[in-house]
């Protein structure tokens, strides 16, 4: 028999090889389903997991790593934070969505005005739409002691309802034809979100990203919030006894992670994405959630988990177009990579002994 | 004219599936498990159960399939929080995102299939209704009244005191949460089958997440769980009656209605009884010392 016996440290090692160990479980999985779905198992994980970064047409999809990795990276950021607390923050795809509108609709109503304060105003409105959107969880909490993961999770499908009448309603480019969707705001240079470095797939997302990671490694690690965040994480009764106070910890942080998706939602909206439509959240709120957890809640890594989720993105697409694999793999990939690491988790946090007979 | 007959019809519809996976989800958290990935289940059940009705012409089969699928995916949740000891919130999402991906994965080919058409019960009201109606007082009478409903409440209430008395917390745990993944099937494919008559990606649309909350709602009764479905079936017909009726809102703010009656019931009940009425041990992970 074998029993479990609690670790009362987390050993580094295994802190970095559950994150690896997982993504290989997965490999390997994907590769069996593929297997049996009738797909070349070997050449389906080369495509998703190779070729964008070294495959054939590497040299367009390498750009389109850091343009994905970066929202997933700012927006688990913030989620990381919360998660230290124990505070549930699910609805980051909401805020995103919020974000974006709130941050696109500042440009849209100075068009067509030219003038450098314009793209700045955009982001403080893209960050406070966010912020807003997060807040209200956290002020249904504080007050009536509602749950924040369901709220939250609740004004997703609000937000994605408020994104299609925008695109069908208020946002409609007068000069689109009827069609829905907003004008897209990449041809317009005061309220644009360019690639900064031509063939980087860098934009002011990008640079936001890098430093929300510093941010919240200062925060989490030399920062006197960090360490209440830590403590209310850990042993809430102690951190409530040593004088932290859970309602101002529970805006703090998602007041925090919303303003930082509402940030990636601006930064995609004026970007990549363009325009607010009717389907403007593609998901990164969530899948935020998974490089937050394969980061280990720690910001460094959460680069590497974002850099990670955007690698089965890109590949999911070069698989799409080269082999007619399903768009959707990807989403059971990126699940079943949180099973593996959840699942591997246990090695970190208990010692596997043998049960003297 | 609107006919009050045809209307309470319509709620009882509508209400069905979130009864199901509410009155499953019940048991589950009363056993002290909190299983975030109802809706994950609900839309495999919707798949698994569409697939099989639309391959034996059966919806009833149909149900059946939907509800092992479901029994099945919860499985990977169970043996990940009470045997490999996994944080419960982040196993649950994962099943929720995992559910979704994986049926968009296998849902291609039955885009655009029609369900077969099903054989209604008494009263013009589908068979699955009723077993619906009929496991309200069914489950109130196992958690109040029943010897192993006894037990379960006691592991949820507290674990430790419950394994001091010999009971297996983790395989009662395990049990709800099977249980829970049957009847999150059930409800899921209602949706598919009885309901839209057809399978599109992510079709379940929250109606996982409505549930969560109705166990809160419920303040973790059969019976509460039984009003609150039919609060929320009421909302959802009276939107779709205001849609039809052609309001001068814009149909996709008509639409939030559901997600917005979520979060005041949510409210509503938690400023009122500031979570006292959940289970003492919800959501803890379990590790037996001894």
């Amino acid at each position: 028999m074998w029993r479990l016996e609690p670790r009362s440290d987390a050993p580094l090692i295994w802190q970095f090889a559950t994150p690896v160990l997982a993504v290989l479980a997965t490999m390997l999985t994907g590769a069996v389903l593929f297997g049996l779905m009738g797909y070349d198992p070997f050449g389906a994980i080369r495509t998703i997991f190779w070729d964008p970064l070294f495959g054939a047409s590497a040299g367009y999809s390498r750009p389109q790593l850091l343009v994905k990795a970066g929202p997933l990276i700012l927006i688990a950021c913030g989620l990381a934070v919360g998660f230290r607390a124990g505070i549930w923050n699910i609805g980051a795809e909401g805020q995103f969505i919020i974000g974006g509108i709130t941050g696109a609709a500042v440009g849209l109503a100075a068009y067509p005005a030219e003038g450098w304060w314009i793209f700045p105003a955009m982001i403080v409105a893209g960050a406070a739409g966010g912020w807003a959107w997060g807040m209200i969880p956290a002020l249904l909490r504080n007050w009536f002691g509602a749950s924040e993961i369901l709220v939250s999770l609740m004004l997703v499908y609000v937000a994605e309802k408020i994104a299609a009448w925008m695109a069908f309603g208020p946002m409609r480019n007068p000069e689109g034809f009827g069609m829905p969707g907003s004008r897209n705001l990449t041809q317009y240079p005061s309220a644009a979100n360019p690639e900064l470095i031509a063939g980087t797939g860098i934009h002011w997302g990008t640079i936001a990203a890098l430093i929300a990671v510093v941010a919240v490694w200062v925060l989490i690690s030399r920062h006197l919030r960090g360490l209440q965040i830590r403590a209310a994480g850990e042993a809430p009764r102690a951190a409530r006894f040593g004088g932290v106070k859970p309602s101002a910890l529970v805006a703090f942080c998602l007041g925090l992670s919303g303003a930082l998706a509402g940030l990636a939602g601006l930064f995609e909206a004026a970007g990549p994405a363009g325009q607010i439509t009717d389907g403007f959240g593609v998901g990164y709120g969530f899948t935020a959630i998974i490089v937050a957890f394969l980061g280990r809640l720690h910001p460094v890594g959460i680069v590497l988990g974002g850099l990670l989720m955007a690698l089965t993105y890109i590949g999911g697409d070069i698989a799409q177009m080269m082999m007619q694999l399903p768009s959707a793999t990807v989403q059971v990939f990126q699940g079943m990579m949180l099973f593996y690491l959840l699942g591997f988790d246990l090695l970190t946090r208990y010692r596997i002994r043998r049960r003297p007979a | 004219m609107i006919d009050p007959v045809s209307v309470f019809l319509m709620l009882l519809s509508a209400a069905t599936p979130l009864l199901f996976a509410a009155l499953g989800e019940l048991i589950v958290e009363r056993s002290g498990v909190l299983n975030l990935g109802v809706e994950g289940m609900m839309i495999t059940g919707a798949l698994a159960g569409f697939a099989a009705a639309d391959a034996t012409g059966n919806p009833l089969i149909g149900f059946a399939v939907a509800a092992i699928a479901g029994c099945a995916i919860s499985m990977i949740f169970g043996v990940l929080t009470q045997f490999l000891l996994a944080n419960q919130v982040a196993t649950g999402l994962a099943l929720a995102l995992f559910g979704l991906g994986l049926t968009a994965l296998f849902g291609k080919p039955y885009e655009g299939v029609k369900a077969p058409s099903m054989a209604l019960g008494p009263l013009r009201i589908h068979w699955i209704v009723w077993l619906g109606l009929a496991m309200v007082p069914l489950i109130w009478w196992f958690l109040q009244r029943s010897r192993a409903g006894l037990i379960l409440r006691g592991i949820g209430e507290n674990h430790h005191a419950a394994h001091a008395l010999g009971h297996k917390v983790h395989l009662y745990r395990l049990a709800a949460i099977g249980f829970g993944g049957a009847m999150a099937g059930i409800g899921g494919a209602y949706i598919s089958i009885a309901t839209v008559l057809q399978w599109t990606e992510g079709m379940t649309a929250g109606a996982g997440w409505i549930a969560l909350a109705l166990v809160v709602f419920s303040g973790w009764r059969a019976f509460g769980v039984l009003a609150g479905a039919w609060l929320f079936g009421g909302v959802t017909v009276l939107q779709l009656r205001l849609q039809a009726a052609g309001i001068a809102v814009p149909v996709q703010l008509l639409a939030m209605a559901p997600y917005l009656a979520t979060i005041i019931a949510l409210v509503v009940i938690s400023a009122r009884r500031k979570g006292s009425a959940a289970p003492g041990s919800l959501g803890k992970i379990f590790h037996a010392t001894s």
